[in-house]
């Protein structure tokens, strides 16, 4: 693992309260480009809390988020500016109801980038057929399928030329059959070097294309390590009580 | 028989044509669409620059930003300002309210018209305001957070993603405000502005002929409240054919 690449994202004592409810206790962690970090853990143990703490959808009662050499938990900067550059993929898709695919991908790069709506269009249209859905381009989301839906979200987030993809459960919405295509479009992202934090349950995408999984538990990181390590020779008990119940 | 339809066309005579009178009930008419219209226009403005200080207050309370900005205290005052005048406008009757503008704001003017229309405008915002704020909040705060992820701010993601779905939601609401605007301008006859309603009020008074004034000012009324919900209705179906 060579640790000369750039340190796209740094959490140094990342903590998040929800009033009374402490769920992020102190994390760190280093994200450098290329990586592929998957978050596992169990259901209500701050993983979500954690990946929206990174583009700053919640933010942090305590730590500092360094991305691209900026601290963007200092309030002064402008976090707007910076979101451009974290594509986010969320469980429950979130498209545009009211907007055609096209313009679900065209808004960013036309509103915010200032590309010409050509150029974005050509863009989009190019993404859209990366991943099979090019003759997609003017239907609504209603009118696709739900891992239609999640393929059209990724490449809305790629739309904006993002240096890292954040997933938040992307396939736990879909119906099993639709799981496989989306797991292969990350893959690909993956394979093409794109930098990513995933959040899932799918081991096997985290085995075959993570470079660095976490065990998120009780507010903290217990465990992180490469695939290999994280999957046979798991140390801290609370993890491999999770391993052997999702494996 | 004859005596009783003879009857009728005098009465009939009396309250249309005599004196032309008609011409009474096409101004007092015209005087009831601007009043209304305008008002429609003030409370649209009102109610949606209401919604935005309500709504905006809101995401700040949720968002749990840990500095307290210069602009948070000034969201702070202005949401309290329209908390009051949202509170003070519901809870009080709109004849009181018609009478506080033209008997007392109004007290030196002549324009009793500009009086009405700033009182059902003020009216009509606290409704207007409360719709939309119920329709901003009906949208799924995913959409919100997609947005903001994409890197819109706030106002942007106001302007293209939530505002065109909740004003397909509100739509109904909204038009049914506007249909108790129109309905409610005819209190303005209670301060003797010459609307529909108080031409009416007056032509029976003149004519002894209760029948003809009142049930021609309820037509009339009947007539614009059905047009407005066939407007309505055409332009719901517009916006929900144009997606899906
Ligand atoms: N906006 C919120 N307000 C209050 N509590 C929340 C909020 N978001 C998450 N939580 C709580 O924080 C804990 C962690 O949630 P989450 O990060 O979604 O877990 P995970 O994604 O690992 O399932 C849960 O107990 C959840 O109820
Ligand atoms: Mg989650």
């Amino acid at each position: 693992m060579t640790t000369d690449r750039e340190v796209l994202i740094e959490v140094q004592g990342l903590q998040k309260s929800f009033g009374e409810l402490h769920v992020l206790k102190g994390i760190d962690a280093e994200i450098r480009r290329g990586d592929v970090m998957v978050v596992v853990g169990a259901s209500g143990s701050g993983k979500s809390t954690f990946l929206r703490c990174l583009n700053l959808l919640e933010h942090p009662t305590g730590g500092t988020i360094t991305f691209e050499g900026v601290n963007i938990t200092d309030p002064s900067v402008n976090i707007n500016l910076h979101r451009q550059k974290m594509g986010m993929v969320f469980q429950q898709f979130n498209l545009f109801p009211h907007k055609t695919v096209l313009k679900n991908m065209t808004l960013g790069p036309t509103k915010l980038l200032h590309q010409s709506k050509a150029q974005a269009e050509k863009h989009a249209i190019e993404l859209l057929e990366r991943v099979g859905l090019a003759d997609k381009a003017n239907a609504y989301p209603n009118q696709l399928s739900g891992g239609q839906k999640q393929r059209v979200a990724i490449v809305r987030a790629l739309a904006m030329n993002p240096d890292v993809m954040l997933f938040d459960e992307p396939t736990s919405a879909l119906d099993p059959e639709m799981v496989g295509e989306v797991l292969e479009v990350m893959k690909q992202l993956a394979r093409e070097g794109m930098t990513m934090v995933v959040v899932t349950h799918e081991m096997g995408f985290a085995r075959e294309v993570g470079s660095q999984i976490v065990f998120v538990d009780e507010g903290v990181i217990k465990e992180r390590s490469n695939p290999k390590d994280f999957f046979e020779n798991p140390q801290n008990p609370r993890l491999k009580d999770f391993l052997s119940k999702v494996l | 028989m004859q005596q009783f339809f003879s009857d009728l066309w005098t009465s009939f005579e009396k309250t249309f044509i005599y004196d032309d009178r008609w011409k009474f009930f096409l101004d007092g008419l015209l005087a009831t669409l601007r009043i209304a219209f305008f008002a429609a226009l003030l409370g649209i403005l009102l109610g949606f620059l209401v919604a935005a200080v309500r709504s905006t207050y809101d995401m700040r309370q949720q968002s749990g930003k840990r500095a307290l900005r210069f602009g948070d205290v000034i969201i702070k005052i202005l949401n309290v300002i329209c908390n009051v005048y949202i509170t003070v406008i519901r809870g009080t009757p709109a004849v009181i309210q018609v009478m506080i503008m033209y008997f007392i704001v109004f007290a030196n003017s002549r324009n009793k018209e500009l009086a009405a229309v700033l009182s059902f405008g003020i009216n009509s915002g606290a409704y207007v305001a409360e719709i939309v704020r119920s329709g901003i909040m009906s949208i799924d705060k995913g959409q919100f957070e997609a947005s903001r992820s994409l890197g819109f701010n706030y106002t942007s993601t106001m302007y293209h993603i939530i505002l065109p779905q909740a004003f397909k939601n509100i739509l109904p609401a909204l038009g049914n405000e506007f249909i108790v605007l129109v309905k409610e301008t005819s209190v303005a006859a209670y301060v003797g502005i010459a609307e529909l309603t108080y031409v009416g009020n007056l032509i029976r008074s003149r004519t002894y002929e209760a029948f003809f004034p009142l049930i021609a000012v309820a037509l009339i009324y009947l007539v614009i409240v059905l047009l407005l919900t066939f407007l309505l209705k055409k332009l719901e179906r517009r916006l929900r054919s144009s997606d899906h």
